[in-house]
């Protein structure tokens, strides 16, 4: 292999990339709604994903309003709590969490990080975004179609989620599968140019293993992605079918309000298995990004390399292929055969070895760096700690055996909160206090920053932490109210309406940081250049924000992205693209 | 480069010096664009192993399953997709030879034996509903229609590729700059003959 180092002072062109149009789009339209240009894309995935996100999170309020006080809130009806609970959790796991992760990080980041002036196939990654604009627009439709959004339950489970009794049985499940089949396609075309971009359209000299781990995360996560998505595009398809033409591909004979159906020998539990062959790797769709984030904010805001780049790498990977033979450990309750349930616990827990891997590397990444603790990085050990909290309930409930009494109680409601729910969040925060310099030229208000980690910190764990104890005392989860159960104390009730509290003020402090990115971008104190001396190659571009084509001359890469506290270095930081020769270095003081 | 030789680089290594790699910074070297068309396959096949999987399961699951007549007019169908796989193997050699003429009778044929393949499929469909192969009345019809389905739809969506390429034909494009677009929609359509091929065995055999 060819090195141009600093003994032979070889000249190295930059890579060459066809000059195109969109790097100077002409009108407003071009350059703003239809724009091909990857960060105004991201932009609109964000502020698309976040919208429909505060949807998501009001539904959580209104859920939790029942539930910690039944019987006060006469306008929510068995109906609307299970139709809540069925749209909260679809928007947050795939509108917001997929979207805002993939669509948005990934759109940003990826072509920034990797030295590249666009996506590669920009036209498709803009049809990408409107596709996804429209599934969203489909979704929210739901809400206000006679008999409202379906209430199946996020996991949309035949034959209940289109018979008659479930709410929502009509257009309100229609419209979610259509959305949903509309959500994969606009995703398959993002997620063709993520990949195509991080493998065809490097800057010359960033190898695969220079690249940030942020851009590992998002890349595995979408390739995960790209396989997974049409095991959920199959069973939507054929339960859209079996809902609009009878046919009977998840649907048994049944008996439906003392009628026989003309249904006949379909299979649920196929339906079972399609959706956790999604549904699984979804976890890590959404986990693998925030992996990666957590990775290179952790590293800029405690100045020091991260520990064990190779293995965080092999871990993300490794995480990927695991993710796909895990998927049954959803179905315990469904009924299976042992050898088959032994297999699934076996494979789920053993994916808690590369993932307990990433944990201590971070740990070690910590360990003696020169700690910043900026909201970013607050937010980024919040990650750990939660993510580790989630993981170890993950572990109980990887065993057939525990499993069985707790799936249906509070109990994996706060565990899938802690590990999907809140850890990602808390990333999305870190990626947004930490990122929102480069977008805007402006930093976040310090002190709402503040406030809205704490209260969200403490918050997420008044709320999730109880919720834990009621799943042992045998709360069941999806239920409209439980009333007088012999086997729940009354303490359980006053635990809910704590927990419901908590909800409110935590969302109060959602309202102070939205608030926080609507001023700061008009407002902010202004960041300067590359405000945390990061050496990623975002923070090197020609225009500050960077503009459009990205980098002025594409970059050339010299290094990987972690030299953080170099000794001998004046800065504490060299950048991936800084030229040996240009790197000041200090004489030792003795 | 293998993977594996990528995975064990250890990139801190050449951090303190510095240097620039000349080649490594592109895995594939191919366009972008095929690369783009692999992944995709890659998703596609995904999506019809699952379909076959799920045919299999469904298949065992109950009593119910009937399997329906399949029309004699797959059987030419089946040869009109061949034809329309080789016309663009054609087109895709012509290019590479900067054979314009070869490039367009070639493209044409693809293209009219690809939406008569549509037709049949479609006229196949009606055949059965006129029977009263109903989607609804047994799940063997119902996967029929929903396989056939979803092969027709990708193909149209490569009939829109390929449109792309008649275009840049028609509007006078050298041999060598339409030479990728025609490939991309000879294995496109390679793979799809491929994927309708098991299909259409998996429904014979059952």
């Amino acid at each position: 292999m060819a090195h141009a180092g600093e003994a032979e002072a070889v000249y190295v062109p930059p890579a060459e990339v066809p000059d195109v149009d969109l790097y100077h789009a002409h009108s407003w339209i071009t350059k703003y709604v239809f724009s091909q240009d990857a960060k105004v894309i991201a932009i609109q995935y964000s502020t698309t994903a976040i919208l429909i996100g505060l949807v998501g999170l009001v539904l959580s309020w209104l859920m939790r309003l029942q539930l910690g006080f039944p019987d006060t809130f006469s306008f929510i009806s068995p109906t609307d709590y299970y139709q809540y609970v069925t749209m909260h959790g679809m928007i947050m796991v795939i509108y917001l969490l997929t979207a805002l992760f993939l669509g948005g990080f990934g759109n940003y980041l990826i072509p920034l990080m990797v030295g590249a002036r666009d996506m590669v196939f920009p036209y498709v990654n803009m049809l990408s975004y409107w596709i996804y604009l429209l599934a969203v627009l489909i979704l929210t439709a739901s809400f206000f179609v006679p008999g409202g959004p379906t209430g199946a339950g996020w996991t949309l489970y035949p034959p209940q989620a289109i018979l008659e009794g479930t709410p929502g049985n009509g257009w309100g499940i229609i419209l979610m599968l259509i959305s949903l089949v509309f959500f994969i396609i606009g995703f398959t075309m993002g997620g063709l140019n993520y990949v195509v971009t991080v493998l065809q359209a490097r800057a010359r000299g960033m190898t695969l293993m220079r690249m940030p781990l942020t851009v590992w995360g998002i890349f595995v996560a979408t390739v995960l992605a790209l396989l997974a998505f049409p095991a959920l595009f199959v069973a939507g398809v054929m339960m859209l079918l079996d809902r609009v033409l009878e046919t009977s591909f998840f649907v048994p004979a049944i008996v439906s309000m003392g009628e026989q159906l003309a249904y006949d020998g379909g299979s649920p539990i196929l339906f079972q298995h399609l959706f956790w062959f999604f549904g699984h790797p979804e976890v890590y769709i959404v986990a693998l990004p925030a992996f990666g984030v957590v990775s290179d904010v952790i590293a800029v805001h405690a100045r020091k390399a991260i520990f064990g780049y190779r293995m965080m790498v092999w871990a993300i990977v490794a995480i990927g292929g695991l993710s796909f033979i895990v998927w049954a450990h959803h179905m315990y309750v469904s009924g299976m055969n042992p050898y088959f349930g032994f297999f699934f616990a076996t494979t789920t827990l053993i994916i808690a070895v590369p993932t307990a891997l990433k944990l201590y590397n971070w740990v070690l990444t910590l360990w003696k760096g020169n700690i910043q603790l900026t909201i970013p990085m607050l937010f980024c050990v919040a990650f750990i700690v939660t993510f580790l909290n989630g993981g170890i309930t993950g572990l109980f409930l990887g065993n057939v055996a525990v499993d069985v009494p707790l799936s249906d109680t509070m109990f994996v409601v706060a565990h899938f909160h802690m590990v999907m729910g809140v850890a990602p969040i808390f990333v999305i925060f870190a990626a947004i206090y930490h990122w929102f310099p480069l977008m805007s030229g402006r930093m976040l208000n310090e002190g709402m920053g503040q406030f809205h980690f704490w209260v969200t910190f403490i918050g997420a764990y008044l709320i999730y932490f109880p919720m834990h104890y009621l799943g042992f005392v045998g709360v069941p989860r999806r239920y409209f109210e439980i009333g007088e159960t012999m086997f729940i104390p009354p303490s359980a009730a006053t635990l809910n309406e704590f927990i419901t509290i908590m909800v409110l003020i935590v969302g109060f402090a959602q309202v102070v940081f939205i608030f926080n990115i609507l001023q700061s971008i008009f407002k902010g104190k202004l960041s300067g250049r590359n405000p945390w001396k990061a050496t990623t190659l975002e923070w090197h571009t020609e225009d500050y924000p960077p503009g459009h084509g990205n980098f002025g001359e594409l970059p050339l890469v010299y290094r990987w992205a972690y030299e953080y506290s170099v000794p001998g270095v004046k800065d504490d930081f060299v950048p991936q693209n800084m030229p040996p020769d240009q790197i000041v270095r200090v004489q030792a003081a003795e | 480069m293998s993977i594996f030789q990528t995975l064990m680089e250890k990139p801190w290594a050449t951090a303190q010096g510095g240097d620039v790699p000349l080649d490594g910074h592109q895995s594939f070297s191919m366009p972008m664009e095929k690369v783009g068309l692999w992944v995709f396959l890659s998703a596609i096949t995904v999506l019809f192993t699952l379909l076959i999987i799920s045919y299999g399961g469904r298949m065992e699951l109950g009593t119910d399953w009937r399997p329906l007549p399949d029309p004699w007019l797959l059987w030419p169908n089946t040869a009109v997709l061949v034809l329309s796989s080789v016309f663009l193997q054609r087109a895709r050699i012509s290019a590479r030879r900067g054979q314009m003429d070869g490039v367009r009778i070639s493209l044409l044929a693809a293209g009219g034996f690809s939406f008569a393949f549509l037709a049949g499929q479609l006229f196949a469909s009606y055949e059965l509903v006129g029977l009263g192969y109903f989607a609804s009345t047994n799940p063997a019809n119902a996967f029929f229609y929903l396989l056939t389905g979803l092969h027709a739809i990708h193909l149209i969506g490569g009939l829109v590729a390929w449109a792309r390429a008649c275009a840049k034909v028609r509007r006078g494009f050298e041999a060598r700059q339409v030479a990728l677009s025609i490939e991309l929609c000879a294995i496109y359509w390679h793979f799809l003959l491929m994927v309708w091929v098991i299909l259409f065995s998996l429904m014979l055999i059952t």
